[in-house]
C-alpha cells in the first residue's frame, strides 16, 4: 500500500505550528482564552495546567476535532492540501483499541486506514511482538496503552499530539516512549504533549494553561 | 476505495467475532414472527393475508434493535476521533459503517424472512417478490438507521430515542416494501412500481444518510 | 437583519411588536369565529359539524407551516451559524406540535359523525400523525442532550432530515391509502367550497398564523432569557 503522504520528504525545510489568541468554549463556558504558542520542527512543546484547564481540549483543537471560538491555528510550511489533523497523530485517554481484534489486527487496520505502515516494526518498537496474536481484550491497561502508542511508529506523521502518554506505563516502557520521541524530534518531527510528569526528555518549549481565569 | 473496504472488513470481523449482533437480531425476528399467530389466532387465511406486512414490521424492529450500535463503540473507544482526523472524509466513514451494518445485520434478516414466512403461511408466489423487496429495502433501512445512530451516539440512553427518530423515516419504506412484496395475481401490478420506488428510496438514502450522519457525528466529536 | 442578529436587541424588538400582534390576533379570531359560527351556512351534507373545519383546517396548515419555519431556521443556523436561529427552531417545535395535536384531535372529532369512528387511517390523518412523531422526536433531541450548544448542532440535522421526509411520507401514505380504500373515501375538503365558508376559513388561517407569531416571539424571548441566566450561573461557578 502506498504511503498516504511522506511527512519527512522535505527534511530541511522549516515548518512551524502557530496558534494565536485561541479561545476554547465548551457548553457556553470559556475553558481558556488568549492562548498563543509556537512549535518548530525538532521541538517538543509541553503543556501543563491543572485539571479542567483545557489541555485535552487544546490538543483536540489542534487535531481539528473542535473549532476554536476565536483565534487562529496554522501550520506554516506543511503539506498544503492536508489539514493539520491529517498530518498528526492524537494519542488520547481513549485508546482506540478494538478488544475483539488481535493486537496485530488492530495495527493492521490502522495501517490500512491511515495510509500504510509496517506492523511488525511497530510491534517491535513497543515490545508487543510476543503478544501480536492475542486478542487485545486480554491485554493489561499498560499493554493496551502501548498498543495505542504503536500507532505513532506504525504510520509516520509530522506532528504528535500526546495527552498524558505515560499513564499506565512501567519504567521500561516510559524509557522506550522517551526514545521514540527523541528519534521523532531528531527526524524533524514536532510533538505537543500534555502531561503532569517528566517525559524523560527536556521540552524545548512550555505552555502553562494555568489556573482558570 | 480500499480504505472503505478496510473499514467494512473490520466492522464485519467485529460483528461476527463479538457475537450477540446477528444472532440476537435473528432470534428477535423469529420471536416476533412466532408471537404473531399466537396473538392473532391460527387462522391460515388471515395469516396469509397479513404475512408480508408482518414480516416487514418484524424486520424493521429487528434492524432498529441493532441500529444504535453502529457508531457507539467507535465513539466510546476513540476510534472515531482518529477516523475523523484521517484521510477519509467522515461521510465515507459513515457510509462504510452503514454498509457494514447492512451486511452484518439487515441482509441476514432479509434472507431469513422468506424462511420465517413458512411459519405464518406466506403465499409461495410471494416469496420471490418479498426476498427482492427486502433485499433492496434493507439497504435503505440500514442507511436510515445510521442517521439515528449518529444523532444519538453520545447519549447514554440513546436506544429509545433512535426508535422515535427513525420510525417516521421508515414509514415510506414499509409502505412500498409491503406493496412490493405482494404475489403477482389478478388486478393491476403494484409490485413492480413499488419495487422501483423502493430502489429510488435506497439510492436517495445512499446519498443523503452519510451526509446527515457525518454532520451529527462531527457535533459529538467537538 | 443586523438588528435581529443581536439577541438583546431582538428581545427589545419583540417587546415593542408583541402588543400589536396580540391585538391583531384577537381581532382576527373574533371576525373569523363570527364568520365561522354565525354567517356561514351549515353544510347540506354534513350539517353543523362542518364548523369543525374552521378549527381543524387552519391547525393543519399551521402544523406544516411551523415545521417549515423550523427547518428554515435550522438551515439558516447551519449556513450563518447564528444562535438566534437555533433558538427560533427550538421554540417553534412545541407550538407546532400543539397545532398538529389540535389538527389530529379535531380531525378525530370530525371523524366520529362523518365516518362513524373516532379514528380512521385516512391519508391526511396518517401523515399528520407522522408529522406529530417528527415534532416529538425533534423535541426529544433537545431534551436528551444536556449541553445546549451540542443539542443545537444535532437538532438542526434532525429538523432537516424530517423536513425531507415529510413530502415522501405524504406521497407514500396517499399511495398506501388509495391501495387499501379505493375511491369511496370521504374527502375532508371538497374541491369546491362556498365563498360564505371560504372567507371565514381564510381569516381563521390568518388568525392562527398571527397566534403562532405571538407565541413564537414570547417563547424566543423566554429562551433567550433562560440562556442568559445559564450563562451568568456558569460565569459565577467559573469565578470561584
Amino acid at each position: 500500500m502506498v504511503a498516504f503522504y511522506s511527512p519527512f520528504a522535505i527534511r530541511y525545510s522549516p515548518m512551524q505550528i502557530i496558534g494565536q489568541d485561541l479561545v476554547c468554549e465548551r457548553g457556553g463556558r470559556t475553558v481558556f482564552h488568549d492562548v498563543s504558542f509556537m512549535v518548530n520542527r525538532h521541538e517538543l512543546l509541553q503543556l501543563t495546567g491543572p485539571n479542567g484547564s483545557g489541555k485535552s481540549s487544546l490538543l483536540r483543537m489542534i487535531a481539528g476535532l473542535n473549532d476554536p471560538a476565536a483565534g487562529t491555528l496554522n501550520l506554516d510550511g506543511g503539506h498544503a492540501d492536508l489539514t493539520i489533523g491529517q498530518q498528526a497523530h492524537l494519542i488520547a485517554h481513549q485508546e482506540a483499541v478494538k478488544l475483539a481484534l488481535t493486537v496485530a489486527e488492530n495495527l493492521a487496520f490502522w495501517a490500512g486506514f491511515l495510509g500504510g505502515g509496517d506492523v511488525g516494526n511497530a510491534l517491535a518498537a513497543l515490545d508487543l511482538t510476543r503478544l501480536a496474536h492475542y486478542p487485545a481484550g486480554l491485554l493489561s491497561a499498560g499493554q493496551k496503552r502501548r498498543l495505542s502508542l504503536a500507532r505513532l511508529v506504525l504510520v509516520p506523521r509530522l506532528l504528535w499530539l500526546l495527552d498524558e502518554p505515560t499513564v499506565g506505563l512501567d519504567t521500561a516502557s516510559q524509557q522506550r516512549l522517551a526514545g521514540m520521541m527523541t528519534e521523532h524530534l531528531a527526524k524533524g518531527g514536532m510533538i505537543i504533549a500534555a502531561t503532569h510528569v517528566a517525559l524523560g526528555l527536556e521540552p524545548a518549549r512550555r505552555l502553562d494553561l494555568g489556573p482558570r481565569a | 476505495m480500499s480504505l472503505i473496504l478496510a473499514l467494512i472488513r473490520r466492522d464485519l470481523t467485529l460483528a461476527f467475532r463479538q457475537g450477540g449482533g446477528v444472532g440476537t437480531a435473528l432470534g428477535f425476528f423469529l420471536t416476533v414472527v412466532v408471537l404473531l399467530p399466537i396473538g392473532l389466532g391460527p387462522d391460515q387465511a388471515l395469516l396469509q393475508r397479513l404475512a408480508p406486512g408482518a414480516l416487514w414490521i418484524a424486520l424493521l424492529l429487528a434492524v432498529l434493535l441493532s441500529a444504535d450500535r453502529i457508531f457507539q463503540q467507535d465513539y466510546e473507544d476513540g476510534s472515531l476521533d482518529i477516523m475523523a482526523m484521517g484521510p477519509m472524509p467522515l461521510e465515507l466513514v459513515a457510509l462504510a459503517k452503514a454498509i457494514a451494518h447492512w451486511l452484518a445485520s439487515s441482509l441476514p434478516l432479509a434472507v431469513a424472512a422468506p424462511l420465517l414466512g413458512f411459519l405464518i403461511n406466506l403465499d409461495p408466489a410471494a416469496i420471490l417478490p418479498l426476498a427482492l423487496a427486502m433485499g433492496l429495502g434493507s439497504v435503505a433501512l440500514s442507511l436510515l438507521a445510521s442517521i439515528g445512530a449518529a444523532v444519538t451516539v453520545g447519549l447514554r440512553r440513546g436506544g429509545l430515542l433512535v426508535s422515535l427518530l427513525i420510525l417516521p423515516l421508515y414509514v415510506p419504506v414499509l409502505i412500498f416494501g409491503v406493496s412490493a412484496s405482494t404475489a403477482p395475481g389478478a388486478g393491476p401490478d403494484i409490485a413492480t412500481p413499488s419495487l422501483l420506488i423502493l430502489s429510488a428510496m435506497a439510492l436517495a438514502s445512499l446519498v443523503l444518510s452519510p451526509l446527515a450522519a457525518a454532520a451529527a457525528l462531527r457535533s459529538y466529536l467537538k | 437583519m443586523q438588528t435581529l442578529a443581536n439577541p438583546a436587541r431582538f428581545v427589545g424588538l419583540a417587546n415593542a411588536v408583541l402588543p400589536f400582534v396580540w391585538v391583531a390576533t384577537i381581532i382576527l379570531f373574533a371576525i373569523g369565529l363570527y364568520g365561522a359560527i354565525v354567517t356561514s351556512p351549515p353544510d347540506y351534507q354534513q350539517g353543523e359539524t362542518v364548523r369543525i373545519m374552521f378549527v381543524h383546517v387552519p391547525a393543519a396548515w399551521l402544523a406544516l407551516m411551523v415545521y417549515t419555519v423550523m427547518a428554515l431556521a435550522s438551515a439558516v443556523a447551519i449556513v450563518f451559524r447564528h444562535p438566534l436561529a437555533d433558538v427560533a427552531a427550538k421554540t417553534a417545535a412545541p407550538i407546532g406540535a400543539t397545532f398538529t395535536f389540535l389538527a389530529l384531535a379535531t380531525g378525530s372529532l370530525w371523524g366520529k359523525p362523518m365516518w362513524g369512528a373516532w379514528w380512521v387511517w385516512d391519508a391526511r390523518l396518517t401523515s399528520m400523525f407522522v408529522l406529530f412523531l417528527l415534532y416529538i422526536g425533534y423535541m426529544a433531541v433537545w431534551q436528551a442532550i444536556d449541553e445546549p450548544h451540542r443539542a443545537a448542532l444535532v437538532a438542526r440535522i434532525v429538523a432537516l432530515v424530517g423536513f425531507v421526509n415529510i413530502p415522501i411520507v405524504k406521497f407514500s401514505v396517499t399511495w398506501w391509502n388509495s391501495l387499501h380504500q379505493p375511491a369511496s373515501v370521504f374527502r375532508i375538503d371538497g374541491p369546491t367550497i362556498a365563498p360564505s365558508m371560504l372567507w371565514p376559513l381564510l381569516v381563521m388561517g390568518l388568525a392562527y398564523t398571527l397566534l403562532f407569531l405571538a407565541l413564537h416571539l414570547v417563547s424566543i424571548r423566554a429562551e433567550v432569557t433562560a440562556r442568559k441566566i445559564r450563562q451568568m450561573r456558569l460565569a459565577e461557578i467559573g469565578e470561584r
